[in-house]
């Protein structure tokens, strides 16, 4: 945390091996894999992730759904183990927080840090909060979980809790239902909860995904000003990369369990170095650009985890599969490798041929 | 709310009206298509050859020389104000709510019914103590971890207790444990008399009823709860840090046992209107038993007070689920 680096924060290199070598950021993963054995087969959801990320920074996860995005925050939450099926999963490599270790860590110890260090939006705040509770009820436990206070106390920092985020008479809807509140008020409140404790890494699993536009816009404002006054770390996944565009300091594309792209949202979406981020880019509507062409959605399906495809995993569905000489792309998995300051691609294309397609093919039609 | 209940109270009157226009049309009507007379009938009530002016007393007694509606409208004009009995050489005076005299051995029905009612609303209410925590407890460890071996174990017991009669379980209990081991009581005493003595002599008869319910709620209590520790909202709760007990019990039992709460109180309602088996196995001399024997009979007056009070209690039971329902759920409004 000493070593900032000039983005602030940073997506490192790859970090080499060993649980021996300290974290150099705030949240650290590395390596990690989140695999789920079923019948069919091991579903690799998560295979081999690593990043880094500063307090007071925001990193954005994007991919198609089942690329791993949840999963992964679901992994630095703790989540994947408990309940019935908790025992099943299989996770390794490390995720660091503060200078904590977390996947080797006694779940008592993750428990305690959930929800007080760390603490998450859910996508669908209806169905995320219990519907037999009031809204204020459910901020006074995330609160009292982790603060010896009374009931009175907790309530009190409830209703300041609404207020912060932005709901009128704060004092009077705090016994409300959720059911009572709009979407956008929902998410409000759902962020209030998450709020309670003064979280240092907040997650954001697709918080405007369930909201229309303008109260979109409304909960990112939120979530930003709210990460300015506590400094936090915002994890943001999403699939909107006009979300990304908005908020993001650090991308990260994920494929198939695995990063595909990573670096500055400045160079993301200047100098995209990975086909599948063309594709997203492609995908999304633009309204400084003369609409003459329809969207290009990135052809074909999201990959099986269980049997992922060989080589480069994007290969069945990349146009330029066939450039890189010796199908190489069907046969070797590409790594991901330094394309500029703190930007990273994991792709065979040649750095030559990416440019050129990019500035010749692809940008021109964006 | 008491507007709620009111127009529910005004329905359920009109619903036992119902019940005991239909009562009567099937135990009047459905003779008489059948080619049967008023003559016919009252000769069940008497003795052996019986002569035609014995025949034409009893009709008039017991009032089948009347009209069906007008038998109807004194039967439910009886309940209100209560009635005058013609026994031949007595009249009876038969105080409101007056349920009638039965047809053959001349006893108002009421107290019998009245005598009745705590021996199996003990038997009810006893089993189902038992059976709601016996089933709610298997279910909520079953679900949280499926598969495992208690899980299948319990469940295969589960599905042995929805299959065995009670008549089965019933008589095995008290071969075992009140003959062959004597633990248990053998006649039923009064909980107000001796609670200890109450209690241990039900007790075989309240295991035998829950084994066959407790089986059904450990089903509905185990995929109630395996649905809902999947819901976002107990990822949410687990997110805040809260432990896994608190998980379980204040999020997932909370939002699994409401539906059970429907469940409930219908089977409950059910059982209050006579449990006919274990009633006679056990030898408990309850509702069910009483219906039995009115309906041998061809026993008018009990069969109807045996039909109206358990109309009475299927009624009363669903009116205070939907009450309880909308009290656990607040997303339910009553209107």
């Amino acid at each position: 945390m000493t070593e900032l680096s000039k983005t602030g924060a940073a997506v490192g290199e790859p970090v080499a091996e060993g649980p021996s070598k300290p974290p150099t950021a705030f949240l650290e993963v590395r390596d990690l894999k989140v695999h789920f054995p079923t019948d069919d087969g091991l579903v690799k959801s998560v295979d081999g992730l690593s990043f880094k990320l500063e307090r007071g920074k925001t990193l954005s996860i994007v991919g198609e759904s089942g690329s791993g995005k949840s999963v992964t925050s679901l992994a630095i939450m703790g989540l994947h183990r408990l309940g019935a099926r908790g025992k099943n999963v299989k996770m390794s490599g490390e995720i660091w927080l503060d200078g904590k270790e977390l996947i080797g860590a006694a779940p008592d110890d993750v428990r305690r840090l959930r929800g007080r260090d760390m603490a998450m939006i859910f996508q669908d705040p209806l169905s995320a909060m219990h519907p037999y509770y009031t809204v204020g009820n459910q901020i006074v436990e995330a609160y009292r979980v982790h603060n010896n206070v009374s009931k009175k106390v907790a309530r009190t920092r409830a209703v300041e809790l609404l207020d912060r985020v932005g709901i009128p008479e704060p004092a009077k809807r705090v016994d409300s239902y959720p059911h009572e509140f709009s979407g956008g008020m929902r998410q409000r409140a759902m962020i209030a909860m998450s709020l309670a404790n003064n979280p240092q890494l907040l997650i954001a699993d697709e918080p405007t995904t369930a909201l229309d536009v303008t109260v979109q816009a409304q909960i990112l404002d939120l979530i930003r000003d709210l990460q300015k006054e506590f400094e936090s770390a915002v994890v943001l996944i999403t699939h909107d990369l006009g979300v990304v565009a908005e908020i993001a300091d650090q991308v990260l594309v994920m494929y198939g369990g695995r990063c595909v792209e990573r670096g500055p949202v400045e160079q993301i979406f200047a100098e995209p170095q990975h086909p599948y981020t063309w594709g997203l880019l492609g995908s999304m509507p633009r309204i400084d650009r003369e609409q003459t062409e329809r969207l290009v959605p990135v052809k074909g399906q999201p990959p099986s985890l269980i049997n992922v495809p060989s080589g480069c995993a994007f290969h069945p569905r990349c146009p330029y599969a066939d450039l890189p000489k010796g199908g190489i792309t069907r046969t070797q998995r590409p790594e991901l490798q330094e394309v500029g300051g703190d930007h990273f691609s994991a792709c065979h294309l040649s750095p030559e041929d990416r440019t050129r397609i990019w500035t010749e093919e692809i940008a021109p039609k964006l | 709310m008491i507007s709620y209940i009111l127009r529910r109270l005004v329905a359920a009157v009109i619903l036992l009206l119902v019940v005991t226009a239909v009562t009567f049309g099937i135990f009047f009507l459905l003779p008489r298509l059948a080619g049967q007379t008023a003559d016919q009938l009252a000769q069940q009530y008497i003795g052996k050859s019986p002569t035609p002016a014995d025949v034409a007393m009893v009709k008039h007694n017991l009032g089948l020389d009347q009209p069906v509606y007008l038998q109807y409208w004194h039967f439910i004009k009886g309940i209100v104000t209560g009635a005058e009995y013609n026994l031949g050489p007595t009249t009876a005076h038969c105080d409101a709510p007056c349920f009638g005299y039965s047809f053959k051995n001349h006893v108002a029905v009421w107290p019998e019914l009245t005598d009745r009612i705590p021996i199996t609303l003990s038997l009810a209410v006893g089993a189902a103590v038992i059976w709601l925590v016996a089933g709610v407890t298997v279910g909520v460890v079953s679900a949280l971890k499926p598969g495992s071996f208690f899980d299948r174990s319990f469940m295969g017991v589960a599905l042995a207790g929805v299959s065995l009669p009670i008549f089965f379980t019933g008589q095995l209990a008290l071969l075992l444990f009140t003959y062959q081991w004597p633990i248990f009581g053998r006649t039923y005493v009064p909980l107000t008399t001796n609670p200890a003595q109450w209690a241990n002599t039900l007790f075989p008869a309240w295991c035998s009823l829950a084994l066959l319910y407790s089986a059904i709620y450990a089903r509905l209590t185990r995929s109630g709860m395996l649905e809902t520790m999947n819901e976002d909202f107990i990822r949410t709760a687990r997110a805040k840090g809260l432990p896994e007990r608190t998980v379980v019990a204040r999020h997932g039992l909370r939002a699994a046992l409401t539906p059970i709460i429907t469940v409930f109180g219908m089977d409950l309602g059910l059982l209050l209107g006579g449990a006919l088996i274990t009633e006679r196995v056990f030898s408990l001399h309850g509702i069910g038993e009483y219906a039995v024997q009115a309906i041998n009979d061809n026993d008018l007056p009990p069969v109807l007070g045996v039909t109206l009070l358990a109309a009475f209690f299927v009624v009363l039971c669903n009116l205070l689920v939907d009450l309880l329902y909308a009290a656990a759920d607040p997303r339910v409004r009553l209107s």
